[in-house]
């Protein structure tokens, strides 16, 4: 039989480097507000002729846009990002652009006045803490039976918090480097992640739940190890399935749900070691009361319950 | 027990059956999926109303005055499928599928397309200037506009093929009209349009000279025939009680929804295939009878969409292609079940049995996790302007895990009966499962 919770040292070690990426990432570059959360407009243009982005940024400018932020998409086109466009300043915008670099097509047109961005950001974030708290509730509720069942809902949030500031410290990276932008699709993966991330601590904790009531081992950790072990091709194989589809998403519909499917892929891989790793080894630590353990103290010296 | 599970295996025979008639003919008048914006093209606003110099009271009234005008000046261009919506207490939100008439549909909502009739005065500087002709109707200092124009305003063509606009005054606008006409004999009157004159055909703005004393009625001259014709139209649909201020917008050409379409159904395609792949690979029998209930699900999730309707939107693929993967999650963790049964000695029914009771509260939980953050997404979709993606999303996920239950549950364990007591189902590496050595 493995050993899985014996190592929990190392995976406590990991999972703070984890966390500790991430919030530096967030600290350092911030995340990138699309227009959704920080308003402006953006426009999805395809020229017919041949045009070079430094061109097209040049022109804008030109123009009085020169903190125009400019992408070329997949399919060629133009993604052109902007303050708040009003209709007069678009029709402007475009015929300009028409005049100088030939007839183009628009695809795509959005804008997002200052008070809706202002309410979305609001409303995005009770989302989250709303949904985490619901979460906590119901796994305290589900494990109410057992002895000590806020435990199991504050690690399954703990693991949880872990997931998405690894998945938010992330997207700062690719914000720095790449210019992504966070928009509403990414707050939706990320309350996707909170719901599936918690579906394999589910079953770990079930597990724990079931082994307990059955009394296979008189130590605590001995149980959550055979749980674990008795669930490790469950919970690889129900992420692997989604997975697959997650990876189709991102491979073949590209662009608009990009962040979405990002936000997934990451979310679905660290969360399946978290629900692993992180929420059971958290589950002992509190149960021993080993917290030397958090602070990489040697093995040795922590104490033993 | 097995003519109950044949009762059971008929009835989902027959969802199936019906679920596919639903999604290749039209039934209950659904001949096509409902495509939202992003996928068919369209244009998607909301406006806030300007409530600041309306009397207390009175806003609900002017929103749904608003609403009327819109609808009516949409209906004049005639754009299919328009939809015009109360959003909270001060937002309209107008969503126009399809675009071109859809572009010049959203011009004539920002308009206030009221007509104000100018005279020319000196001003402080000594230039001539147009400024609103009024008349003083009970002590009250009253502008003259066309919003007392009676809602029948007309087209017709003067024997030299000129092009009026008739126009009839309401009683308080001939009163006023009567008053402004008769101080203003022999002197011009200029027609504004939005704070900008009205120009003619040759490009001169229309102020003709007043000849006598105006009560009932009037006409324009000097539009072209189109010009004309749309004027009167938007003049008859009425006026926008408030002014409408545009607070969101989204445009999406049809070209750009089609490709999305096409990359979707090829996602959930390879998705799905992968999936099915993987699970008869590392589970056999039972991958295989997954497999089957994944088409089961597929096919009634779809109906469901096509016949509630649910407006699919790209975001709302993406959780129905998310779903199919977290659909075989419940089979996953009812084969290891399972597979932990047989390894224990049991026969395939009391496998089966075993395998789903045990795995059930683990499938309760993470199935009513995935639930509460639906609703929240819901709640959310509901509560900021930009919902599409976020409602669209979580409805489908949420339509694809409940009915993701009942297929993962009973449908496969029906499947699986109907191998109990048979010869197949006497070999355990069907089930990709050995027996413990004892």
């Amino acid at each position: 039989m493995f050993d899985i919770t014996g190592k929990r040292s190392l995976f406590l070690i990991i999972s703070e480097i984890i966390i500790l990426i991430g919030i530096i990432a967030l600290v350092v570059f911030g995340l990138k507000p699309g227009i959704e959360f920080s308003s402006g407009s953006i426009l999805t243009i395809s020229f017919e002729q041949e045009v070079a982005q430094s061109e097209l940024q040049e022109e804008l400018a030109g123009l009085g846009y020169d903190n125009a932020i400019i992408q070329r998409t997949g399919a060629g086109d133009f993604f052109i990002r902007t303050q708040e466009l009003t209709a007069a300043e678009r029709l402007d915008l475009e015929e300009n652009l028409s005049a100088r670099f030939g007839p183009l097509t628009e695809r795509e047109f959005n804008s997002v006045s200052s008070m809706v961005a202002a309410e979305t950001v609001n409303n995005a974030i009770i989302a989250v803490a709303v949904a985490a708290l619901g979460i906590l509730l119901y796994i305290t509720w589900a494990f109410r039976r057992m002895p000590k069942p806020f435990h199991y809902g504050v690690c399954a949030i703990i693991a949880l918090v872990h997931d998405v500031v690894l998945v938010t410290g992330i997207f700062a990276i690719l914000g720095a480097i790449m210019g992504w932008e966070i928009n509403l699709m990414f707050i939706t993966g990320v309350l996707a992640v909170i719901g599936y991330s918690i579906n394999n601590t589910v079953v770990v904790f079930d597990r724990i739940r079931e082994n307990l009531r059955r009394g296979v081992h008189p130590d605590f950790e001995m149980v959550v190890n055979s749980s674990l072990v008795d669930t490790l091709s469950r919970s690889l194989n129900t992420s692997l399935t989604t997975l697959f589809v997650v990876l189709a998403l991102l491979l073949f519909v590209g662009a608009s749900i990009q962040n979405f499917a990002l936000v997934m892929l990451i979310g679905i891989i660290v969360g399946t070691y978290s629900s692993l790793f992180v929420a059971p080894t958290l589950l002992i630590v509190w149960e021993k009361g080993e917290w030397g353990r958090l602070v990489f103290l040697p093995r040795g010296k922590t104490k033993e319950a | 027990m097995v003519r109950r599970n044949t009762m059971v295996s008929l009835v989902i025979l027959v969802i199936f059956v019906f679920a596919v008639c639903a999604l290749v003919y039209p039934l209950f008048g659904r001949e096509e999926m409902r495509l939202g914006l992003d996928l068919q093209g369209g244009i998607h606003m909301v406006y806030q109303a300007d409530f600041s110099d309306l009397e207390p009271g009175t806003e609900a009234e002017a929103i749904e005055g608003a609403m009327a005008v819109i609808e009516r000046r949409i209906n004049v261009l005639g754009v299919t499928e328009p939809l015009i919506q109360k959003q909270g207490g001060d937002r309209i939100l107008v969503e126009l599928p399809g675009v071109g008439e859809a572009e010049k549909a959203k011009q004539l909502i920002g308009e206030t397309t009221l007509l104000e009739f100018r005279e020319l005065v000196e001003g402080e500087d000594g230039e001539m200037e147009w400024v609103p002709a009024t008349a003083t109707i009970d002590g009250k200092e009253k502008a003259l506009t066309s919003g007392y124009f009676k809602e029948n305003t007309y087209v017709g063509q003067g024997s030299l093929s000129q092009i009026f606009l008739y126009f009839e005054w309401n009683e308080e606008g001939s009163e006023i009209s009567g008053e402004v006409t008769g101080r203003l004999i022999g002197q011009p009157l200029a027609i504004f349009l939005s704070g900008e004159p009205l120009l003619g055909d040759d490009g001169q703005p229309i102020a003709p000279i007043v000849q006598s004393k105006i009560t009932d009625r009037g006409q324009i001259e000097g539009l072209s025939l189109n010009e004309a014709t749309e004027l009167s139209q938007l003049l008859n649909a009425g006026r926008i009680p408030v002014p409408l201020n545009p607070i969101y917008e989204q445009t999406i050409s049809p070209i750009l929804g089609a490709d999305f379409i096409d990359m979707s159904l090829l996602a959930g395609m390879i998705g799905v295939i992968l999936v099915m792949l993987f699970m008869i690979i590392y589970y056999r029998l039972p991958g295989a009878l997954a497999s089957l209930a994944l088409i089961f699900y597929g096919a009634v999730v779809l109906a469901i969409f096509k016949l509630w309707p649910v407006t699919l939107t790209l975001a709302g693929i993406g959780g129905f292609v998310l779903s199919i993967g977290m659909a075989v999650d419940a089979n996953v963790l009812i084969f290891e079940r399972m597979k932990e049964e047989f390894a224990t000695g049991r026969m395939l029914g009391a496998a089966i049995e075993a395998g789903f009771n045990r795995a059930w509260t683990a499938i309760r939980d993470s199935n009513v996790t995935t639930i509460i953050v639906c609703v929240i997404l819901i709640w959310l979709g509901s509560s900021i302007v930009e919902s599409a993606p976020v409602t669209g999303f979580a409805v489908t996920l949420l339509i694809g895990v409940l009915v993701s239950m009942f297929s993962a549950i009973v449908v496969t364990r029906t499947l699986l009966r109907l191998f109990v007591g048979k010869a197949l189902g006497r070999k355990i590496s069907l089930f990709s499962a050995h027996r413990e050595k004892k």
